[in-house]
């Protein structure tokens, strides 16, 4: 009975402090606005071309209409309603970014905790290896390795998560090193567990607040990312409603000085969909770093 | 200080060894066989063979690497697979016209992030501040290419203050050429100035709270002189350093900003490159990114040093 009693009172100290970072997350505004931006996109996502006003891929005959008639944001060369496709332009990016934040995270976790813990020479060599790797930026990584291997969305979420790693393995390695050498990892070492044991039950409970801002902040890269590889030709693949493409479709006509609307919205649903994301990350950073 | 270049050099000389490794090894994942890719089914056996030998594409992977890297430093960078003739006469005029950009995209861009970044922290939780942060914030969030729309919609399109292509007549006079480098260039800034803005809040604020400061005011120095002298000085110490950082994204973005304004720069050879597999190119192209990226970071660590000199001894000890 006495041994439980504190044991309850942590758990509950834990539960507060839990709560409290809840309702201080509540009352950001950064946060609020940021989540209520993502959970649109989110939701036009899921359901969807069932609620879009128009079929995204349904061609008709009025084409390139001016937008704020009968059509609300006017229609495409092919005379397909510019915001049922906006609107349905969501599903792509929701499904590739953040499968390869997933990825990115899970493996970057694995090198960083690995790297961190062990030091000496694994974390040198990897540590030169990752700055060789970091000195591109990733749209040349990816529009090489995605030439190499086939343009496919399960290419697309692989080379996008496997570039995140080392990036994200930085973070958690200097979050490691600074947990590494504190009493209860010493404890777990003295009482003899194996280091699988301590990176992955002792530290890594410890290391989860910089590892969720990390993930949101890679998620607001990982949409960066999709969008201009999508714009370059190298992921969804016409008729698909998405945003880079329909850019990437339709931008020839700006040059004629009209038909801005065609290019002007899927870029604006870029725009907010990313400053959402980054509005959560920033909310949760506030938050979670104090 | 001897020491200090020694290994940051040493250091830059490994990255760019496993950087050439990687650009190669990227290059040869591109499937196929580069003789057939290049001269098509119908070529006979002979013929790919003689163009494989030709190119250096024979025997293992660690020999052929090794040739590259023989004609590399012998200033050979090869010829690109699609037009049959030297990369670096292709690579060159490519590289000057992506410095242009690239130049008068910082330009514009660091003496306002800069300057942004410090009226935001000495106006630090009022509404300038939240406003300064807030868009900095968003605009480097957001895609080159979706503020470039932006961007010429509204000047191109709807004002009609500028050109809605990057490049110039040939033969037009500095003035017109920057006219028409402004809309990409002013994309690329976009991106950047969130980075270099944040950055100089941060440090100023720092300098503002330090102790040195505090001494300045109490010694009765004018605000003026405080925040040239003190102030400034040790606040723009970190922005150097990211500014160097930020060359590499500006690379990254160049690629989508020169696809979408059709401009003859690095980024859309190497886009080019990847798109026909011409790996000579590709693989070139890769290298040249790296070494800008290295030289950049390489001076900004020196010129950090030499301002900084507690990072110069604190190696040498």
């Amino acid at each position: 009975m006495t041994a439980i009693a504190p044991a309850i009172a942590q758990r509950s100290e834990v539960s507060v402090a839990r709560r409290e970072r809840l309702r201080a997350l509540v009352r950001s505004k950064t946060f609020v606005v940021g989540v209520l931006i993502v959970g649109w996109w989110v939701f036009w996502a899921v359901v969807g071309s069932s609620l879009t006003p128009h079929d995204p891929l349904d061609q008709t005959s009025s084409v390139l209409a001016r937008p704020f008639g009968h059509y609300w944001l006017g229609t495409d060369t092919l005379g397909r309603d510019v915001l049922s496709r906006v609107l349905a332009g969501a599903t792509g990016v929701l499904k590739v970014a953040p499968l390869a934040t997933v990825l990115g995270i899970a493996g970057g976790t694995v090198i960083g905790l690995v790297t961190g813990y062990f030091r000496g020479i694994v974390d040198d060599s990897i540590s030169r290896l990752i700055d060789a790797v970091l000195a591109l930026p990733l749209i040349v990584i990816a529009v090489t390795a995605i030439v190499a291997l086939g343009t496919s969305l399960g290419t697309l979420i692989v080379v996008i998560g496997v570039v995140f790693m080392p990036i994200v393995s930085r973070t958690v390695r200097a979050a490691v090193l600074a947990e590494r050498d504190l009493d209860y990892v010493q404890a777990a070492k003295l009482r003899g567990e194996h280091a699988p044991y301590v990176m992955f039950v002792e530290i890594l409970p410890n290391i989860v607040a910089p590892i969720v801002v990390e993930a949101t902040v890679r998620l607001g890269y990982a949409i960066f990312t999709v969008a201009g590889l999508t714009f370059l030709g190298f992921g969804l693949q016409p008729p698909a409603p998405d945003w880079g493409l329909q850019i990437a479709e339709n931008y020839a006509l700006l040059a004629g000085g009209s038909y801005w609307w065609t290019v002007l919205f899927p870029g604006l649903a870029i725009a907010t969909l990313v400053i959402g994301v980054n509005l959560i990350a920033d909310g949760l950073q506030q938050v979670l770093d104090r | 200080m001897g020491r200090f270049l020694l290994k940051r050099f040493g250091l830059a000389i490994v990255t760019l060894v496993l950087l050439s490794i990687i650009a190669f090894a990227a290059a040869q994942l591109l499937p196929g066989n580069v003789g057939r890719n290049v001269l098509g089914g119908f070529a006979t056996q002979q013929s790919v063979d003689l163009f494989n030998h030709q190119h250096g594409v024979y025997g293992p992977v660690y020999s052929q690497y090794g040739r590259w890297i023989g004609h590399l430093l012998h200033g050979n960078l090869g010829t690109s697979l699609e037009y049959n003739v030297p990369v670096s006469g292709l690579i060159g005029p490519a590289l000057r016209n992506s410095f242009k950009l690239a130049l008068l995209a910082f330009i514009l861009c660091i003496p306002v992030s800069i300057v942004g970044g410090v009226i935001a922290a000495l106006r630090q939780g009022r509404p300038t501040d939240r406003i300064i942060t807030v868009s900095g914030l968003s605009l480097t969030a957001v895609p080159e290419f979706v503020t470039a729309i932006v961007l010429i919609v509204v000047f191109g399109v709807a004002l009609k203050w500028l050109p809605v292509t990057a490049q110039a007549p040939p033969g037009s006079s500095v003035f017109v050429q920057v006219k028409y480098l402004l809309l990409p260039a002013l994309a690329l800034t976009m991106v950047l100035f969130g980075y270099i803005a944040r950055m100089a809040r941060a440090g100023t604020i720092e300098a503002l709270d330090a102790d040195y400061t505090r001494t300045a005011v109490l010694k009765g120095l004018s605000k003026r002189t405080v925040l040239r002298k003190h102030v400034l000085r040790n606040a723009l110490l970190p922005t150097i350093a990211v500014v160097a950082t930020q060359v590499g994204y500006l690379i990254g973005g160049l690629i989508v900003i020169e696809k979408l304004f059709n401009y003859p720069g690095i980024g859309l050879r190497i886009y080019t490159a990847a798109q026909n597999k011409d790996f000579t190119m590709l693989e070139t192209g890769v290298l040249i990114v790296g070494i800008v990226y290295l030289v950049a970071t390489l001076i900004a660590d020196l010129l950090y040093s030499l301002l900084n000199p507690r990072i110069r001894y604190g190696a040498a000890e």
